[in-house]
């Protein structure tokens, strides 16, 4: 196991160093100087602006102090607003998308395995193609479709919910459901066919046989073992909630860090895209290793530090 | 009581009778076929993307106006006769655009699936066959690859190298082929030990035309479905980038920048985002019903 997650982490790192190079590399050769602007600046301010922002050191020293600034976890200041920084706006908004997310999260997780399951359960029968129907639906529905489409009619036609901002309970509700309803019919199809597949066992058959009622057979033997490819997908999971928040931030006006970086690449604001996105990466990266680890934990079959992969 | 044979007798079985073929004999892909078409969701899926790659050949043609000219005095108009999906804040006809932009976005996903297909089966095809040190190499940068967050590296090469036809396929090629690999890597290994491909070494075949002749076409099913489902994620992702601000530049449309322009008049002109959205959400589901269904004609455990 330690040597597994030793390994782990060495990619991980690996990865993270490939990032911060790539954004690094990308940030320099990007077209526009960060302080251009209408007026022509004088060459001694602009120097001294190069000389603040550490942009008249050659770019090797550049790009270890750059290395050294993510290791220590500042992003640098934000070339558009001259008083905040990249780790402002994430102390500021990163709350906010945490929030959006989780209750995304929530959602897609409950009601996804919920359907999933009954869909098993009454394989072959109308609620299984009535939930599978949605479920295709709610996949090639792309989330910012699905939210406008949600604030046009639920908001603006019907006036049942707000049609946006961020400030109680009620203006969560669209964002999370927009958020969640493709990870949930993900999930939805994940459940059913592996809820199919456990329910072929022989040890269910045992169970029944033994006389349980079907709801403990679902819940306590079944379902146990039908849930291990929705752990594995809470990785990908975390990824899609993330980069579908930034729409839906957009849309919904909701003062999130996923908003601030749309507004940033609407500004071209080179340091706060670099610094988020190497944020957004260290996030996924350390979410996607705790769910790998995590499930090693749960699933006692599987040995992580064997490796029966690649040999 | 003894029972002797005289009271049996044969009542037309015979033992060539056992070597019979009662049934036709059908190629693979043939039944695949077969299977297939018996799955009507996925039918029609087939159908809807004929009809959809037809009216993005020949729709911007069937009306009088064309995708980038602009009728101020007649913008903003809701679907009617005349437009028959609206116009835009420039007065442009929602029709041809919608159409013009059903050719991009599935010109994109087509490409961005053909070169993932390429880099992948290359790829893949190499790791699996060498196997040892190259194999152990060549999938561990695959992984350290594939650990990059793939929007944010699009998101990001899109921002620094310009929007543009180009970029995109490349930002979505960028790691968009690690998938591809992965998968026929995993054939490649299951087949290399058959004994067709013994055989066909013994007989003093090279590399290439074992791979070419043996490994890949038979790893063409998982590679078939494989490409069927990345073209709906890059038509998504393409959408979700024009959302965003990053698509393709004025006067071409896409389906992503038309539904990123018509969202802020969402509240007064709803028709100018619910076009493009409807049909985005209508060929991301045809892409993923026919990918479903070719996945289920190909498993043999889904033979009946």
């Amino acid at each position: 196991m330690a040597k597994y997650i030793g390994k782990r982490l060495l990619y991980m790192i690996i990865s993270l160093w490939l990032i911060v190079t790539a954004t690094f590399f990308l940030m320099r050769v990007a077209p526009g100087n960060p302080f251009a602007s209408e007026k022509k600046l004088p060459p001694e301010i602009e120097a001294n602006l190069q000389a603040h922002y550490g942009l008249d050191k050659p770019w090797y020293q550049q790009y270890t102090d750059y290395l050294v600034n993510v290791v220590t976890w500042d992003f640098g200041p934000s070339f558009k607003y001259k008083s905040q920084t990249v780790n402002d706006l994430i102390s500021e908004g990163f709350p906010v998308s945490f929030l959006l997310g989780m209750e995304a999260i929530f959602i897609a997780v409950a009601l996804g395995v919920l359907f999933g399951v009954i869909a098993a359960l009454k394989q072959n029968k109308w609620q299984d193609y009535t939930t599978m129907a949605i479920a295709v639906l709610g996949i090639s529905v792309p989330s910012f479709i699905m939210a406008s489409f949600l604030q046009y009619f639920l908001a603006i036609k019907l006036g049942v919910f707000p049609v946006a901002r961020w400030e109680s309970f009620q203006h969560t509700i669209l964002p999370a459901i927009a958020l969640a309803a493709g990870p949930m019919a993900y999930i939805a199809r994940l459940t059913r066919s592996s809820m199919i597949e456990v329910l072929a066992n022989d040890y269910i058959k045992t169970a029944k046989a033994k006389g349980l009622s079907s709801g403990v057979i679902t819940v306590k033997h079944a379902m146990r073992n039908a849930l291990l490819p929705v752990v594995t997908y809470l990785g990908p999971l975390t990824a899609s909630i993330l980069t579908g928040s930034f729409v839906i931030e957009k849309i919904f006006g909701i003062p999130g860090l996923g908003f601030h970086f749309v507004t940033s690449i609407t500004n071209r604001d080179y340091t706060v895209i670099m610094g988020v996105t190497v944020f957004y990466s260290i996030i996924l990266l350390v979410a996607i290793l705790l769910v790998d680890i995590a499930y090693g934990i749960i699933d006692p079959r599987i040995k992580l530090a064997g490796g029966k992969k690649g040999e | 009581m003894q029972s002797t044979n005289d009271k049996f007798k044969v009542v037309g079985t015979q033992l060539s009778d056992a070597e019979k073929i009662s049934k036709p004999s059908l190629s693979f892909w043939k039944d695949v076929f077969i299977r297939f078409r018996k799955n009507k969701l996925a039918m029609f899926g087939l159908v809807l993307l004929a009809i959809l790659i037809f009216m993005a050949i020949f729709g911007p043609y069937m009306t009088e106006y064309d995708y980038k000219t602009n009728d101020l005095t007649n913008k903003n108009q809701p679907p009617s006769a005349e437009h028959w999906f609206g116009t835009d804040d420039l007065g442009r006809d929602m029709f041809t655009r919608t159409w013009e932009g059903a050719r991009i976005s599935i010109f994109i996903g087509v490409a961005a699936a053909l070169i993932d297909l390429f880099i992948g089966v290359a790829w893949g095809g190499i790791a699996g066959y060498k196997g040892g040190r190259t194999d152990e190499t060549m999938m561990r940068a695959a992984d350290i690859l594939s650990g990059i967050p793939y929007l944010l590296l699009v998101i990001l090469l899109m921002v620094v190298l310009g929007q543009g036809l180009g970029t995109m396929i490349l930002a979505m090629t960028i790691t968009g082929w690690i998938n591809m690999s992965r998968i026929v890597r995993g054939q490649v290994l299951m087949l290399k030990s058959q004994e067709y491909v013994l055989a066909s070494k013994t007989l003093g075949a090279n590399t290439t035309r074992i791979m070419g002749k043996h490994l890949i076409p038979n790893s063409m099913g998982p590679i078939l479905v494989t490409m069927t489902l990345t073209v709906p994620s890059a038509i998504f992702t393409e959408a979700y980038l024009g959302f965003l601000g990053l698509g393709l530049t004025p006067p071409l449309a896409s389906w992503g920048t038309m539904a990123n322009d018509g969202l802020p008049a969402l509240r007064y002109y709803p028709w100018r985002l619910f076009f493009p959205a409807i049909f985005i959400c209508l060929t991301i589901f045809a892409f993923n019903v026919v990918g479903d269904g070719l996945r289920d004609a190909l498993d043999p455990r889904s033979r009946k």
